[in-house]
């Protein structure tokens, strides 16, 4: 098993190497003939998507200290010549004087945009869309496979509280506005591949105002829920040793046996960890998005990375640059979020009999309780005396 | 359910009134694009 996982992995990292794009380095360039311009060779690179150097026109930018002086030919140009100045404004290396506001204002040509926009339209909605497609298929695979867990030998009939009304209320709170985050995501991202040729360019228009502006909105509610749950379940979700057991025994999915568990699985727990740690990280995204260029937060980040890590990442981000990185961290963790959400959706609903009552109305099937929950059922009878249940 | 349903609601009507209150604490998108001296309103 583990031989076939290093295979697997060797192979994903030779085609890795083997993409021209990601693992040519750019080899050295002789460009003495053009006098340090552009050769033909460069430009055959570019035309092959291969790597280039571009520092030998991104740097030369002309030299102010090489100026002529202000009385001789081309002296007032300061030793920057228009092809120079063109070039700083292609790099973003000059200071504009600018009558607006803004960080964003002074960029006049954004060049990495196009690597933004290349990968936002290729594998963001390629690998994001292939991996909510894939969880899908995955769950009808495993309903048809193991079925719909069943409380064995059937439900008690009497039932126990396991979700006040409050923990449900902050649970659908979340849950209403993730859903709606999802749809008008997927909308705002994928719509214009695949919207606009259904129902045209004027009726995606007004879908997709609309979905920006619930988008844009109802992430409030989102936030709310998180911190709403968070503070509601926390404690009951710090991992401990009965975890390992549960996870050891695969959650009793496969097997005959229910693993003891109290208040929250690990499976749940695994679930509430996730939609904590990933939402906190689309809310600090989405809230950059929000505000354009008023919290940029991917250079700092990538300080803290390369100084931790060693890597090499990017410090010196235009404010475009800020906003496309958390777009594309955005989008990236929404649909990790999505996979995680569709799978949890299934568990809670058709995949287990009695599931959804947890946060239907608030009220399970005893034995359902017994079978998932055994110590936090043993824990709320404990505290209100044999018989409490309701 | 009710639970669920006035989830949703409390949901819609947090969409609703964000607006209304980052406008009330000043928050304006045109105000990050232009100075007042190129804005027509």
């Amino acid at each position: 098993m583990n031989k076939n996982l290093l295979g697997a992995a060797a192979l994903v990292l030779a085609t890795l190497l083997f993409n021209p794009a990601w693992a040519q380095e750019s080899p050295p360039v002789d460009r003495t003939a053009t006098g340090g311009a552009q050769t033909l060779e460069d430009i055959m690179r570019r035309q092959e998507q291969l790597k280039l150097d571009e520092s030998f026109r991104s740097e030369n930018l002309g030299n102010p200290a090489n100026a002529a002086p202000i009385t001789d030919q081309l002296g007032t140009r300061g030793g920057v010549s228009d092809a120079d100045v063109w070039r700083s404004i292609r790099y973003n290396k000059i200071d504009p004087t600018i009558q607006s506001p803004g960080p964003a204002n002074t960029v006049m040509i954004q060049d990495e945009g196009i690597a933004w926009y290349k990968l936002r339209e290729g594998p963001v909605i390629t690998y994001g869309g292939g991996a909510l497609l894939g969880i899908i298929v995955l769950l009808v695979v495993f309903y048809f496979v193991r079925g719909r867990i069943m409380i064995d030998g059937g439900p008690a009939g009497t039932t126990i509280e396991r979700f006040k009304a409050i923990e449900r209320f902050g649970h659908w709170l979340l849950a209403g506005s993730f859903i709606a985050l999802g749809l008008t995501g997927l909308i705002t991202l994928m719509g214009r591949s695949f919207l606009i040729p259904v129902m045209g360019p004027d009726a995606f228009a007004t879908l997709a105002a609309g979905s920006k502006w619930l988008h844009n909105n109802v992430a409030w509610a989102f936030m709310l829920g998180l911190v709403m749950t968070f503070v509601m379940w926390v404690a009951h979700n710090i991992p401990n040793k009965l975890d390992w057991q549960w996870l050891k025994a695969g959650g009793g999915i496969f097997t005959k046996g229910h693993p003891s568990a109290k208040k929250f699985n690990a499976g749940q727990k695994i679930i509430f960890w996730t939609v904590m740690v990933l939402g906190f990280s689309v809310s600090l995204s989405g809230l950059s998005l929000l505000f354009p260029f008023q919290m940029p937060m991917f250079a700092d980040t990538f300080g803290v990375i390369n100084s931790v890590l060693g890597t090499s990442l990017p410090t010196d981000l235009a404010p475009h640059e800020e906003m496309q990185y958390a777009n594309i961290w955005h989008s990236i963790v929404a649909f990790v979020m999505m996979v995680a959400i569709i799978a949890h959706i299934y568990i809670g609903s058709v995949g287990m009999e009695g599931a959804f009552d947890a946060m239907g109305n608030g009220q399970v099937d005893l034995e359902w309780a017994r079978q998932h929950h055994d110590l936090w059922v043993a824990e709320v009878e404990a505290k209100q005396g044999k018989g409490g249940s309701s | 359910m009710k639970v669920m349903i006035s989830a949703f609601v409390a949901a819609l009507v947090i969409a609703s009134l964000a607006p209304v209150v980052l406008n009330q604490f000043g928050w304006s998108a045109a105000e990050q694009a232009s100075s007042e001296s190129v804005r027509l309103d």
